[in-house]
């Protein structure tokens, strides 16, 4: 075939593209860590928890969480003998502070929250840019770099994770401290939790404790009837927790 | 068999061309990695995952502390990790000569775990700090590592002071 000046000028724009692809390479995982290898979920038992808040301040300091909001909060229920249905919920400062005391009787007790990193999350379905997503081993992300900050993410969510940072006017949520758990750190509120009541979970690895105590307890997840195929999993959790 | 052949071969051209710059367009403005793993920019995760972490963990605490852990070991803050209270060290760990962690005020932090909640689970250890100490601070008889005060060391202990 001669390269005629027109099939030069047909050919030049395809061979553009295709050098970009060879200039642009394979990004570098992160070493040893294998994204096919985890499938990650927390597992909070609820009898544990005793409010102190150190989850929430923890959360806020290692991902820069602006004053006012939470990717991780506690909730004190309080549940009066005659209205199960109908429990007061409370969480002043997201619980960063810890509770006031009170002396009411009935049933009280808390429940941290976190984004329960659904593997069918109707927030990363919503997205028209494709800024959040799920990834191979199982968290929710939001690409900072490429969400509009439409919010369509933040009323699609039934558990109400996540919120628009002011700052930088895009969705954010809990990643699950990603930055950590793929160096095998586990998460910041993990990793302060006094008593234990919040554990990382890698549901793909059978080694992890929390497979024997899921066989041994009664575990829920929250809104079990959105099926979203959430992956926080709560042990002891009242009836009246929404 | 057709007529004017040459106005379908420009129209082909045209098409052709509107082709082309669609797909070098989008190649120029889609990033690569788009859809690497699925409808989103996979280097994202990469870049996410190469964020520092804060808080060390306890394991890199207990690597240098060892005397510490001893300490904690015979009482019940064994469970209690060390950022629970000391707070995001990991910038301590990595320079420990130059940045220290500061000194805690054992009137806040007991306090937080401590002071007594009618929601908090029934067997966990609550008081009401106001009438328990009188406003005295915490470690002024118990030491937070190892916080049970033995009934002949009560003296020792509020000497010894928090470590």
């Amino acid at each position: 075939m001669d390269i005629t000046r027109r099939r030069l000028l047909l050919l030049l724009p395809a061979a553009a593209v295709a050098w970009k692809y060879v200039q642009a390479g394979t990004p570098e995982a992160a070493p040893n860590y294998k994204l096919t290898e985890h499938w990650w979920g927390m597992l909070i038992d609820i009898p544990k928890c005793i409010g102190c808040g150190s989850c929430v301040r923890a959360c806020a300091e290692e991902n820069d969480v602006p004053e006012g909001y939470y990717r991780t909060w506690i909730e004190r229920y309080h549940v009066a003998d005659w209205k199960i249905e109908r429990p007061d919920v409370e969480s002043p400062n997201g619980g960063k502070q810890g509770f006031p005391p009170n002396e009411i009787g009935g049933k009280n007790f808390f429940v941290p929250k976190l984004c329960n990193h659904c593997a069918d999350s109707p927030c990363t379905q919503v997205c028209p840019v494709g800024a959040t997503f799920v990834t191979p081993d199982g968290v929710v992300l939001v690409d900072k770099s490429y969400c509009l900050g439409c919010r369509y993410c933040v009323q699609a969510c039934p558990y109400g994770c996540r919120f628009i940072n002011p700052k930088t006017d895009t969705a954010e949520k809990c990643t699950l401290c990603y930055h950590r758990i793929t160096k095998g750190l586990t998460t910041a509120c993990c990793e302060v939790c006094p008593t234990g009541a919040r554990q990382l979970a890698d549901l793909k690895n059978p080694k992890d404790p929390i497979h024997e105590f899921m066989r041994t307890h009664a575990v829920q997840v929250l809104k079990p009837h959105m099926a979203t195929g959430a992956k926080v999993f709560y042990n002891g959790m009242d009836g009246s927790v929404r | 068999m057709f007529k004017d052949v040459e106005h379908l071969i420009r129209l082909a051209v045209l098409m052709a061309i509107a082709l082309i710059a669609f797909v070098t367009l989008r190649a120029l403005v889609v990033p690569h990695s788009f859809g690497e793993y699925g409808h989103y920019r996979g280097d994202a995760i990469a870049e996410i995952a190469g964020r520092p972490a804060a808080f060390a963990g306890h394991d890199i605490c207990e690597a240098c502390h060892a005397d510490v852990l001893e300490q904690k070991k015979q009482g019940k803050h064994v469970v209690v990790p060390c950022e629970a209270c000391h707070g995001a060290q990991a910038k301590h760990a990595d320079d420990p000569a130059s940045v220290k962690p500061a000194k805690l005020d054992t009137a806040v932090i007991c306090a937080r775990c401590h002071e007594a909640n009618s929601a908090k689970p029934k067997d966990f250890p609550q008081v009401d700090t106001a009438d328990h100490s009188g406003g005295l601070a915490c470690g002024t008889c118990h030491q937070p590592h190892r916080p049970k005060i033995e009934t002949a060391a009560v003296t020792n202990s509020a000497t010894e002071g928090p470590k």
